[in-house]
């Protein structure tokens, strides 16, 4: 603040010359930022890395202390999983968490879609009444209706049916599938489709030829969130399902209480059972800040 | 008749002579552009919104399914219940301290990484996707990783650490704590900060990304310090996205159910509302009490709710405008 103003400015007209300064020295600045931002990414990283690792050992190198991290790789843990010795097959629960996964988020998009589009591209009277309407009911705790939920699928006979499992977690993906679409049908331009209707295209052919170009990557991000959110879900697969239609993260609460020297095991279920949203959320990396902030920011 | 005339008046010289066939045609063309959106709408507020109403009417009965012959109509009972339970209104309390210090302290980490983020360094792209890793693990699966690889006092990751850095200065006598017995509500947030941090700096990285570089570049050529622009440009930018962050934060973590059904089953004092409203009536059976929870959880709710609403829709706006 000492030196006069006008010397400041045409040092710093010049882009990257900034001398003198060492408090501002840029490339410092940056290095230093660089080293703690990988820092951190360690830190938070190494419970991930940890159970990766610990999925690798053997039952005695994965309970030491201090832990034995050059300990030899197996993959004894995962044989174990699979039920090795136990012959409990953890399949059952992996396939009802797929169907449930993948017929939601299918049912979902059938439904948001078509609302997504009378919310952007012919938006009906009042439309952000209606999207904000959608947006409310996420917020409802699912607590706070799960008790009639469960007593309807009681009476109903419904119980431990992964078909009303789906039907929640449509319910439950729904908002923030219509949230997502609608933004990105909005980003078709509105020209394009004024200079269709001139030339006389269809419904169908307007949707083939100028919507879906623009909307296909939105709706497959879409998919990735809500077979993310579905496939995590606890408390509405916990009291709606049992033995028969019970999920994977139903049946990792299986792992709750200690047995002995399971926890190579325990580590091979979570990495398991992590693939898929791991590999969901990495591919839609860029839009899963949208989807989790229910499509307000992008 | 109103609106036809507006339409009219508006379109200029376009309205039809005969009056009531244009009105009939509008009104179809109005239900063919609500026909797309209609069967979404029915099904939310159907599995949705019928439901509440049930729990509604519910928490004003004394139901116990293990003594059906005692099933009437009992009032606020159980709403009186609610606040005066302790058991209750511990849940209570636990919720408000769980979810209050997982949302500011993920949101202060969370700015932290994110400003960090936002500079160019060697292998920014990798350090992101270690960064985002732990909200990508499945909730109750991240749960069972920190109960039994990382917390678990005799040889969960923490300990072993400070076992081998003890070790390191030749000393045998290395501090082991039991957070999960000694301090089980501290646990539980630790490990959803973990697991939260994330989300909040994915939000603010890209509230970060969207801030306006021409008057950051003004603010440095008239010589301010980098801790001005943050504090008089960038927190200011930012404070729409931390709202936004901490407020959609607190309606998820109000809700956790996953982190304390496995990290302590709800012993100790962690039981929030959404595990007590499941013990309350998947094993004490008691509708009217479980229900009676459940409202007063909406009830919390909607105040968080409303200003997360506002909050959307102001961004929302911003972006209708660009």
């Amino acid at each position: 603040m000492t030196a006069p103003a006008q010397t400041t400015r045409t040092t710093n007209a010049l882009p990257g010359i900034r001398k003198g300064k060492s408090r501002m020295d840029p490339t410092r600045n940056k290095t230093a930022a660089g080293v703690a931002a990988w820092l951190m990414a360690l830190l938070f990283a190494s419970p991930v890395l940890w159970m990766v690792l610990t999925s690798f050992h053997s039952e005695n190198d994965a309970a030491t202390n201090p832990p034995s991290v050059a300990a030899n790789l197996t993959i004894d843990a995962y044989k174990e999983f699979f039920g090795a010795s136990s012959g409990v097959s953890p399949w059952p629960p992996m396939i009802n968490s797929a169907m449930a996964s993948v017929i939601s988020t299918i049912l979902v998009l059938a439904l948001a879609i078509p609302a997504a589009y009378a919310l952007s591209i012919k938006p009906v009277k009042k439309w952000t009444d209606v999207l904000f309407f959608f947006l409310s009911t996420k917020m409802m705790p699912v607590v706070a209706a799960i008790l009639p939920l469960f007593l309807f699928a009681k009476t109903a006979g419904v119980l431990d049916n992964i078909w009303f499992l789906i039907l929640m977690y449509t319910s439950m993906n729904l908002p923030i599938a219509v949230w997502m679409m609608r933004s990105f049908l909005a980003e078709v331009p509105v020209e394009m489709l004024e200079a269709a209707q001139l030339d006389g295209a269809g419904l169908l052919l307007t949707l083939r030829k100028i919507i879906a170009p623009v909307a296909t990557p939105g709706i497959a991000a879409t998919a990735l969130i809500c077979f993310i959110f579905s496939w995590n879900e606890l408390l509405m697969a916990r009291v709606l399902t049992g033995v028969i239609a019970g999920t994977a993260p139903v049946f990792l609460t299986g792992f709750v209480s200690s047995q002995g020297l399971f926890l190579a095991k325990v580590c091979a279920a979570a990495v398991i059972i992590s693939l898929p949203v791991l590999m969901a959320g990495f591919a839609a990396q860029d839009k899963l800040v949208q989807g989790l902030s229910l499509g307000a920011v992008k | 008749m109103s609106s036809a005339t507006t339409l009219a008046s508006r379109t200029g010289q376009r309205a039809t002579p005969n009056n009531r066939g244009a009105k009939a045609r509008e009104r179809a063309a109005a239900w063919a552009r609500r026909a797309p959106l209609l069967p979404a709408l029915v099904f939310l507020i159907v599995v949705t919104q019928l439901p509440f109403v049930v729990t509604l009417v519910i928490s004003f009965m004394n139901w116990n399914s293990l003594r059906p012959d005692e099933t009437g109509f009992a009032g606020f009972d159980n709403y009186v219940q609610v606040l005066t339970n302790p058991d209750l209104r511990q849940a209570i309390i636990t919720t408000v301290i769980l979810t209050a210090s997982v949302v500011l302290a993920s949101l202060a980490i969370g700015l932290g990484l994110a400003l960090l983020l936002d500079k160019k360094f060697i292998g920014r792209g990798l350090a992101r996707t270690l960064l985002i890793a732990p909200f990508l693990i499945v909730p109750v699966a991240a749960a069972l990783v920190w109960k039994h690889a990382i917390l678990n006092p005799t040889y969960g990751l923490i300990n072993g650490t400070l076992t081998w850095i003890w070790s390191l200065f030749g000393s045998n006598t290395p501090p082991q704590p039991d957070l999960l017995s000694q301090t089980p509500l501290l646990a539980v947030i630790i490990s959803l900060v973990w697991q939260w941090t994330p989300f909040m700096m994915l939000i603010l990285l890209a509230g970060l990304q969207s801030k306006p570089a021409d008057v950051i570049e003004a603010a440095q050529m008239d010589g301010a310090t980098p801790f001005q622009i943050f504090r008089y440009i960038t927190l200011p930018h930012l404070r729409q996205y931390l709202e936004l962050g901490g407020l959609l934060g607190a309606i998820y973590i109000v809700q956790n159910f996953d982190a304390v059904f496995t990290l302590t089953s709800g012993g100790l004092g962690t039981a929030n509302l959404p595990y007590a409203i499941y013990q309350t009536f998947y094993f004490a059976n008691e509708y009217g009490l479980a229900s009676a929870t459940g409202v007063v959880v909406v009830i919390g709710t909607i105040v968080v709710a409303t200003f997360a609403l506002r909050t959307v829709f102001s961004l929302f706006k911003k972006e209708a405008a660009r």
